[in-house]
């Protein structure tokens, strides 16, 4: 019985061979290797390619282009800029043109996506049905193409300096632009700046100590009053008992064009406007998610405890809602910097257009610029969702 | 018996100022003075915006004319005959005229297999999908590159258009399925190197735009490849949409994964199935019903998307018709108004209809949910 056979005995190892085979971990372990060699041979092939292709042409790679002259010129600029700076002047123009746009649409596409979002949701049939048109009809034509229609069809076709729409409050809209009224500030301004500076400090200080008040002793202070008195108010106060030193420069035609105040450029006005009203119809569909995923019992239990409508919406409805709105809300603000991009359609000086477009084209080196770029949205793309995770963190529900 | 009649006979009619149109209006626009003031903000701008565009496409618009001359005149609305004009041009870019009926039977074909699939109540759905998925692609490149059969050689350098515009969205659509539902599991896999090459390429891929994945697709790849080595600058286009859908699909599909019960996994792995049969079986079906919205706006993003190609030199729907905008020939100042308008609607009514869609089989599907 307890004799084991030669032909048992191979069947047995024969089997433990086939069960080692089946073991998950041998099999993971295999997967594995078998992906890393993979991997690891594609990008030795790649780099090896690239590096002799890159031979072949004569292209020398590294970053020492980065501190030679540019040699041309950028339409906007937030810091000094002109055609005997480096390249890598030239990146730093386009990295914040890029966070210009981005940073002033978000804010635009925020406040329009909430009150379209709100308006989809309100008793009013018309308004509601109004809201939805806008939603449906902006989400569903592609950025690159309303971008197009504002620049070339809306803003390229305004009338030339001499016959400008004027603008309420001194500014005008022509084909190179808006121009608007710049502020200049006078002797005594500072002052003005410093007092709304501690205005702000002090109403911080306010709200934090109100708040700790309000747990221990249940009485309430009039936060909001007291902090716009001190931030609007005082600095009003003063800047009028000091004589207003602030002045607006006006934008006043000169020859074939206007002359002082500022200018918005065309193709700034022209992103800006398509990635807000493109963003919003997106923000404002996460917004009405958001408020009809609190449920109605809450919104219920406020009135029923004696909060008015708004206050009920203000303090039980909307910080719900903010939970379920967050994080798609991060994402829509990633994606309004991503598309941000598409500035070089339309000759904003952005990154993609100043750095991945003529610095590359000037100088050929392909994978360093590209490179660069990708890594410079990967971080912004890092770092926004790291601030939106650590703001969600804190907004999120405390469970036991 | 009497006594129902009775309480029938007694049942009164609503009170007047609760059912019909006049109290649906006091209920929904006049309920409040402020609710009144919105409505009438509403109406002042449905008038507007109604007003301003029948005026522009209809009323001041051209509808016949050689060239752009008949729109230049003062407060020229939309101006027709330019899309009549360059209608073709739209639909297949530069692909010879003489084989445009090729095109056209691609449509033609594709329709064929789409509506019936799409189409819940019509049998003999697994056929259908062969023919969509397999038989169908493989007759559509032969006859639209041509090259064998006697068909003549169309290079993709001449297509363009909706053409170019349908294909690069399909192949896309079809090409980025498969991927993304492989790095949706490569994410969820308890295999750690697995788990951190898709993690490493969703979350790249997701935090760049994609203008520069078509950057480096039409500058880098040729660097990476051996020399000698040329690829089609549409391929690459293909390729670069495809990765970058890819990602984004993997993100939803992976929603879909983590909202499946625990207990569906083990069932499987309990009934003996192995991992192919398990995932294709119980949970893939399972978790891809859950995110056909998101599936869908992935591919409405994807079709938008479809529109950036033109910044790498090809010439799409938007971009044939930015192209023909710069006509001088057709030179008005409503030209290009009239160009961004016909190619906006294009779009709109295939996004809206996919939307429309999914909305649709999303309620089918969710028919046994509802008890």
């Amino acid at each position: 019985m307890a004799v084991v056979t030669g032909d048992q005995g191979r069947a047995r190892s024969h089997h433990a061979q086939a069960a080692f085979l089946y073991r998950p971990e041998v099999r993971q372990a295999i997967y594995q290797v078998v992906l890393v060699v993979l991997l690891v041979a594609l990008f030795y092939m790649l780099i090896h390619n690239t590096a002799s292709n890159l031979r072949k042409q004569n292209i020398a790679s590294g970053f020492a282009f980065v501190d030679r002259t540019a040699g041309f010129d950028v339409s906007q600029s937030l810091i000094d800029f002109n055609s005997s700076m480096t390249y890598g002047r030239a990146f730093l123009v386009g990295l914040l043109n890029t966070l210009l746009v981005a940073g002033l649409g978000i804010v635009v596409a925020t406040i329009l996506g909430f009150v379209i979002g709100i308006a989809r949701l309100s008793t009013n049939w018309l308004i509601a049905r109004l809201a939805a048109v806008y939603v449906e009809v902006v989400r569903n034509i592609p950025l690159l193409l309303q971008l197009f229609f504002w620049y070339f069809a809306v803003l390229k076709a305004l009338p030339p300096p001499r016959q400008s729409l004027s603008v309420p409050g001194g500014g005008f809209l022509n084909v190179r632009g808006l121009y608007l009224p710049s502020p200049v500030p006078e002797a005594g301004f500072d002052l003005v700046a410093l007092i709304m500076l501690i205005g702000i400090a002090t109403s911080i200080a306010l709200y934090v100590w109100a708040g700790r008040r309000q747990r221990l002793t249940g009485q309430q202070f009039p936060v909001f009053w007291t902090s716009m008195g001190l931030i609007v108010g005082l600095p009003l106060l003063v800047h009028v008992l000091l004589g207003s030193p602030m002045s607006f420069e006006y934008p006043e035609l000169k020859g074939f064009n206007f002359q002082g105040g500022m200018v918005l450029q065309p193709e700034f006005l022209a992103l800006l406007l398509g990635l807000s009203i493109y963003t919003a119809s997106f923000i404002a569909e996460i917004v009405r998610a958001g408020i009809q995923g609190v449920s109605k019992g809450q919104k219920e239990a406020a009135l029923a405890i004696g909060l008015t409508h708004g206050q009920s919406l203000r303090l039980v409805v909307i910080p719900q809602a903010m939970r379920i709105i967050i994080p798609p809300l991060t994402s829509q603000f990633l994606n309004l910097t991503k598309n941000s991009s598409l500035a070089v359609a339309i000759g904003y000086p952005d990154l993609v257009s100043v750095w991945s477009g003529t610095v590359l084209n000037q100088t050929g080196q392909a994978v360093e610029v590209i490179l660069v770029t990708m890594c410079v949205f990967l971080a912004i793309s890092l770092i926004t969702s790291a601030f939106m995770n650590w703001f969600n963190r804190r907004m999120a529900l405390v469970e036991r | 018996m009497v006594a129902d009649t009775d309480v029938a006979a007694n049942i009164e009619a609503p009170p007047r100022n609760t059912v019909g149109p006049i109290a649906w209006i006091r209920s929904n626009l006049l309920s409040s003075w402020s609710n009144a003031l919105l409505t009438v903000i509403g109406l002042y701008l449905t008038y507007q915006v109604a007003s301003a565009l029948i005026h522009w496409g209809l009323i001041s618009a051209t509808f016949t004319g050689a060239d752009g001359s008949v729109c230049t005149r003062e407060g020229a609305g939309a101006c027709w005959p330019f899309i009549s004009a360059k209608f073709a041009q739209f639909m297949y870019g530069r692909y010879p005229e003489a084989e445009r009926w090729r095109v056209d039977l691609v449509y033609l074909l594709a329709l064929a297999g789409l509506v019936p699939l799409m189409i819940p109540r019509v049998p003999g759905k697994f056929w259908n999908a062969i023919y969509v998925f397999v038989i169908f692609p493989i007759i559509a490149f032969f006859l639209l590159v041509g090259g064998v059969f006697g068909l003549l050689h169309v290079d993709t350098a001449l297509w363009g258009g909706l053409l170019v515009t349908l294909v690069v969205a399909t192949v896309g659509i079809a090409g980025s399925f498969p991927l993304g539902i492989l790095l949706a599991l490569g994410r969820r896999s308890k295999m750690p190197i697995v788990r951190w090459v898709s993690v490493g390429f969703i979350e790249f891929v997701r935090g760049v735009p994609l203008i520069t994945v078509l950057f480096m697709a039409s500058v880098m790849l040729p660097l990476f490849l051996p020399p000698g080595v040329t690829f089609d600058k549409l391929l690459r286009a293909l390729i670069g949409v495809a990765l970058f859908a890819a990602a984004y699909l993997a993100e939803v599909i992976r929603g879909g994964l983590q909202a499946i019960p625990r207990g569906q996994f083990e069932a499987a792995e309990a009934l003996g199935l192995s991992y192919g049969k398990k995932m294709g079986l119980i949970i893939l079906p399972q978790a891809l019903k859950l995110v056909i919205p998101g599936i869908v706006n992935t591919f409405i993003g994807l079709f938008k998307d479809t529109s950036l190609v033109l910044i790498i030199g090809l010439f799409d729907l938007l971009g044939i018709v930015q192209l023909n905008n710069a006509d001088s020939k057709w030179f008005s100042p409503t030209t290009a108004m009239t160009g961004y308008v016909f190619a906006g609607f294009v779009f709109w009514i295939f996004c809206f209809g996919m939307s429309r869609y999914s909305q649709m089989i999303e309620r089918r599907l969710a028919a046994g949910d509802r008890r």
